[in-house]
């Protein structure tokens, strides 16, 4: 009988016990997002959090950036007290906001200060998308214009690390006068010989990568990072253009003349170690 | 009146109804030139309040107009003589975007704007004047020559936004934008943007990063477009004028915010209705900013732009409660 398939049916669903839970403590295990492969999520993190089977390139906070990227981790951090007003009263805005310090441990949606790379001090911004998803308001504007101009002012080599989604839109038009305000500070940057390492990781997307993100004396990403202006979801919903599966990837990007190299997460800091030396005799001074 | 917007409906109908007691005075042979003068009055005072207190979703409305003068129209009207300029000497000629030399009131002048078309056709050519990166390549272009011979620069800004597709892509959206902002940030010669319509994100700030930026009074500047915003924010385009308010886009609220220096009138009904007055206008506030601006020094005019935008921006500390604002 058909409604004796169907108890059946139910009779063979598995609900996971109590006791299965109990075994594997969450977060023990890590499901690539690309591959698919679970790996143990230690080994994970020992990789640098670089997929163990395909090498797919995990989303890296903030501050796990920080503790790979410099010396010790340790970063003396600039304006970390700073965060957003809501200038516009947009709706929601401050409600989204309180859930996003609460969600990233952050306070916008990136961290500045300085650091040194193999000995070699550096003014440093990492964005972070697990803020807000990485959007440039005015305090991402803020941070990232006095990071550049204190760079200017030591004559630090200056490393950005982006991750965005955008502007914020809740900041409205001045979250697009963020995008003239970073850039004119690099202007300034580039006019006193400053050396700018612009790291674009995934993705970096609209008025991040329209500004600091592209204008980088050297620009790089991360393996598979997507870097472009409008994010692939935009174009095939605005003009229902077909995009290639490879759209936007840092590999892609780089074929197509936007980057300089595509650079493995393992390999950074040597990189970057390698770049500041061959600018070393001229601006820094340790 | 042609190409009337939903809003303009109450003075449509107050004009038929002058029209049709007219008609019928003439007919019947009966005097009422009384009530023919008083309904003219009540339509010049509508006419008036209407169009001071439009809504943003109709500000919008009137931005986007069809039959808006572009900038092609304005550099006709407002410049002695212009020669078109094209290409930027690296892929092609982007018609989203014109420029050119000229001079204005004898005073010699580089003038780069966003081109809509004038009709289905030219807008086509034009791509609805969503450059591609050779568009804001090409900009670049004319404004550099600008800066090598101490021309003073004059942007026009009318775009939905850098377009969005593939190929812009692919052959460095971001990267031309991106430049332009950092360029024009640089130059030693005086630098004038007006909005004319549409200013629409990264696309219209590629030529914005000016000394003095202007709207007209029914234009809007947005880092996206209500439509976009409402998709994104609530799920739902329809949205549109919701999100048009909440972000505040109009010339008055930039005003406000203290993002533009300063608001040119357009003639009652919307600069369409008269581009030449509306072209006399713009020329009146680009010679008065261009003569003060002539008078300073280029170090002056440097850091002037860069202070102008480096303070735009709103946020606090949570330890001092120390605030700052533009």
């Amino acid at each position: 009988m058909l409604k004796d398939f169907f108890q059946k049916k139910r009779k063979y669903a598995t609900i996971p016990s109590e006791q299965a839970k109990k075994d594997i403590p969450e977060g023990i295990m890590t499901k690539c997002v690309k591959c698919g492969t679970i790996q143990l999520s230690k080994d994970l993190e020992k990789n640098l959090k670089v997929c163990t089977s395909c090498g797919y390139h995990f989303k890296l906070s903030a501050r796990e950036r920080v503790a790979l990227t410099l010396d010790d981790g340790r970063l003396f951090e600039y304006d970390h007290d700073m965060v957003s007003k809501d200038p516009l009263q947009f709706p929601f805005y401050e409600e989204k906001l309180i859930k996003q310090m609460e969600k990233s441990g952050l306070n916008d949606a990136v961290v500045t200060g300085e650091g040194t790379i193999n000995g070699y001090p550096v003014v440093i911004a990492v964005m972070s998308y697990d803020f807000f998803s990485g959007s440039m308001g005015s305090v991402v504007g803020e941070k990232i214009t006095r990071a550049i101009e204190k760079a200017t002012q030591k004559k630090y080599p200056l490393l950005i690390f982006s991750t965005s989604g955008g502007a914020r839109m809740q900041e409205s038009i001045l979250s697009l006068m963020q995008m003239a305000k970073t850039s004119a500070a690099l202007k300034k940057f580039h006019n006193e010989e400053g050396l700018f390492i612009s790291m674009c990781t995934d993705p970096t997307l609209g008025g991040v990568s329209a500004s600091f993100a592209m204008l980088g004396d050297i620009n790089l990403a991360e393996p598979g990072a997507i870097v472009g202006f409008t994010g692939r979801i935009v174009i095939e919903q605005t003009i229902r253009q077909k995009l290639p599966s490879n759209f936007q990837t840092a590999e892609s990007t780089m074929k197509h003349g936007q980057l300089d190299k595509v650079v493995q997460r393992s390999e950074l800091r040597d990189v970057l170690t390698q770049i500041i030396e061959i600018h070393a005799d001229k601006k820094v001074s340790s | 009146m042609a190409g009337e917007l939903s809003f303009e409906q109450p003075l449509i109908e107050l004009q038929q109804k002058i029209n049709e007691l007219k008609q019928f005075s003439q007919e019947k042979d009966i005097d009422f030139s009384e009530e023919i003068v008083r309904l003219e009055e009540r339509y010049k005072k509508l006419e008036e309040n209407l169009y001071k207190e439009l809504s943003a979703s109709e500000v919008m409305q009137m931005a986007r107009h069809a039959m808006r003068p572009t900038s092609l129209a304005y550099i006709h009207e407002i410049l002695d003589s212009f020669i078109e300029l094209h290409g930027d000497r690296l892929y092609g000629d982007d018609l989203a975007i014109v420029g050119g030399i000229g001079k204005v009131n004898g005073i010699p002048v580089t003038v780069v704007g966003h081109q809509k078309g004038k009709d289905t056709k030219d807008n086509i050519a034009r791509n609805f004047g969503m450059p591609h990166p050779e568009g804001f390549r090409k900009a670049l272009r004319l404004m550099e020559q600008a800066n090598k011979f101490g021309r003073p620069i004059i942007t026009f800004i009318d775009t939905p936004g850098g377009y969005p597709g593939g190929a812009a892509e692919e052959r460095g959206q971001a990267e031309a934008i991106a430049k332009n902002l950092m360029e024009m940030a640089g130059f030693r010669v005086p630098i004038i943007s007006i909005v004319i319509g549409e200013g629409g994100s990264g696309g219209a700030l590629a030529l914005g990063v000016a000394n003095k930026v202007l709207m007209l009074e029914h234009s809007i500047y947005s880092v996206i477009s209500p439509n976009g915003a409402a998709s994104i924010l609530w799920k739902d385009a329809n949205k549109a004028d919701e999100a048009a308010e909440a972000m505040k886009i109009t010339a008055r609220d930039l005003h406000e915010l203290k993002v533009i220096d300063g608001i040119i009138p357009e003639v009652l009904g919307g600069a369409h209705r008269d581009v030449k007055e509306q072209a006399s206008y713009m020329k009146k506030e680009i010679l008065h900013h261009l003569t003060e601006l002539m008078q300073q020094s280029e170090e002056e005019i440097i850091q002037g732009r860069y202070m102008k935008f480096r303070n735009i921006g709103e946020f606090m500390f949570i330890s001092d409660e120390e605030t700052q604002q533009s």
